[in-house]
């Protein structure tokens, strides 16, 4: 059984069809691709699978469990995480603190006891400090660890997201465009890190816009194109199919 | 880093210790008293605002419940002081949670207007029930007595003030270094982000809604024994919106400029006698000054300014 099954997705806003009967399947620890042409619905449809939005109509199944219109803060604890296309970071708070708080789930966040500062929450929270340090290190965001989120740069808060994402030790990391916006080489930076999360298990479905990136990392890719599923496969067949060229090229007339 | 975060609770505590020593009376010792509650108020209602960024334009009105649970409990069914505090943290809290429950499901205005409401209802009950309440003339209260010991006098008040402010100093600065804490400040930095990792973002906000009301609360009643005596003005738009100066004032999301506003709006009237009528000009003028040369505060500014967050 796969990971993730989506089934006839369909979401309407207004008289808009953003994404229409779209059905595919996630095979547990690889990397999914998701493109298409701007407009295409590929953000709606991370929205949809991970509860920002709820369905208009069809099935989304994680391990085999429904979770079509479920909470973004209970698909959590299913092990889904994600970053967010446009930036967000909590800027009132430091670089570290971003990537502590993506553990939430798996720390014991009484009120009281954080209040008085049992021993047991003191020492979790030294030992996530390190833990999100070394996350930090992992994403190459090492020079800071000791900065406030509102200092830093672009290209490392996309990558901060990827570490507080990471924190969560998800079972499926949603990337919604984690190059956008980022310089060749920052790219490239990104697509090793993303390889790397994909090794160590965590299944990875991407939402991409650079196509040199996405061919390199993909396992499987899905084309959208006006809300419709227009394509499925490696990145191989994918680039040779007639109908994917025709959108993103136009046709020959 | 603990050490840096608790070096201004020590000062504090230093000039604490030190202060009774040289003021010269009583009077200088009701201010730092004052103070010092408003102090507590404040930071309770910045862990709201400034932390987890909900409004409330209301918080009087469960500073006047704890006033007058105590008032109330105590005159006219001889309840003993702790209980009457304790029922009125109880009432504060639950009627928080009741309120808090629909509304934080909407956003900003919605919980300004209806905090906004709820003070200025609870503001006329307490005005209008006066077989219970004394009505505007307000009502003498007995004083705190804990078990068989009885706190009197300014100087009794101080120490025990003291160390209330002292006690939640220290558990502000630990809340908001906690799990519970970070997750709170990440709902205000970005609710969407603070979700997909888990956090149940209404929870939350109830939460601290309910806690910040029912330490407004205590604070209450702890004003009503002090002063011996309670009016509707505890509970009134005019008290909520001075808590919610002090906030902005000081600073928020700032622990210290909770302490700092409350102290310096407590002390800004008594300072500006000397304008004779005039007094409430000035008083809306250094805070238009404040607000425009230091939107973020007067700590945070500070902090800012030389290099330290």
């Amino acid at each position: 059984m796969a990971l993730l099954e989506v089934s006839n997705l369909t979401k309407i806003f207004g008289g808009v069809r953003a994404v229409q009967n779209v059905s595919f399947a996630v095979e547990a620890g690889i990397v999914y691709s998701v493109i298409g042409p701007n407009g295409a619905g590929k953000t709606t449809l991370f929205n949809l699978i991970t509860g920002i939005y709820v369905p208009s109509e069809g099935q989304i199944r994680l391990d085999g469990r429904d979770i079509a219109g479920v909470a973004p803060h209970e698909l959590a604890r299913f092990g889904m995480a994600r970053t967010f296309q446009n930036l967000q970071v909590c800027m009132n708070m430091t670089a570290l603190e971003n990537v502590m708080v993506g553990a939430h789930l798996r720390l014991d966040r009484n009120l009281f006891k954080g209040a008085l500062r049992f021993p047991s929450i003191a020492r979790r929270d030294a030992a996530l400090r390190e833990e999100a340090a070394e996350l930090m290190r992992l994403v190459g965001l090492e020079a800071f660890i000791d900065a406030h989120a509102d200092a830093m740069p672009y290209g490392a808060l996309k990558r901060l997201e990827i570490a507080r994402a990471l924190a969560a030790k998800p079972r499926v990391l949603f990337l919604d465009e984690p190059a956008a916006g980022l310089n060749p080489k920052e790219t490239s930076e990104v697509d090793i890190l993303v390889r790397k999360v994909a090794d160590s298990g965590v299944t990875v479905v991407l939402v991409e816009h650079d196509m040199k990136m996405v061919m390199n990392i993909s396992d499987q890719i899905l084309v959208l194109d006006y809300g419709r599923k227009l394509a499925e496969g490696s990145a191989a067949e994918v680039r040779r199919n007639p109908d994917v060229i025709a959108a993103y090229l136009g046709t020959h007339q | 880093m603990p050490r840096s975060r608790f070096t201004g609770l020590i000062v504090i505590a230093v000039v604490l210790a030190v202060l009774p020593f040289l003021l010269p009376n009583n009077f200088y010792l009701d201010l730092a008293i004052r103070m010092m509650i408003n102090a507590c108020i404040v930071l309770g209602l910045n862990l709201l605002i400034g932390f987890a960024g909900q409004i409330s334009l209301g918080h009087a009105g469960f500073v006047g419940i704890g006033a007058y649970a105590s008032a109330v409990l105590t005159t006219h069914y001889s309840w003993s002081p702790l209980a009457a505090m304790l029922a009125g943290a109880l009432g504060a809290g639950v009627l928080a949670a009741l309120v808090a429950r629909p509304i934080f499901k909407l956003k900003g205005h919605y919980l300004a207007m209806a905090t906004l409401g709820l003070g200025i209802i609870i503001s006329i009950i307490v005005r209008n029930e006066a077989a219970l309440t004394g009505g505007p003339d307000g009502m003498p209260v007995p004083a705190l007595a804990l078990f068989s010991f009885e706190i009197s006098g300014e100087k009794q008040w101080y120490w025990v003030l003291s160390g209330i402010l002292l006690l939640s100093l220290w558990a502000s600065l630990n809340l908001i270094n906690s799990p519970f804490g970070r997750a709170l400040r990440a709902l205000h930095g970005s609710e969407v982000a603070s979700q997909v990792v888990g956090v149940d973002v209404a929870k939350y906000k109830l939460a601290i809604f309910v806690f910040s009301a029912v330490f407004a609360s205590l604070m209450g009643s702890v004003t009503a024994h002090y002063v011996g005596f309670v009016t509707p003005n505890v509970a009134d738009f005019f008290h909520s919106i001075e808590l919610v100066t002090m906030v902005v004032i000081g600073g928020m999301a700032s622990i210290y400029g909770s302490v700092i506003g409350a102290v310096l709006l407590t002390a800004l009237p008594q300072a500006l006698t000397g304008f004779e009528g005039w007094e409430t000009v000035a008083f809306g003028s250094i805070l238009m000054f404040c607000m425009i040369f230091m939107p973020k505060g007067l700590v945070p500014t500070l902090a800012a300014k030389f290099g330290r967050r």
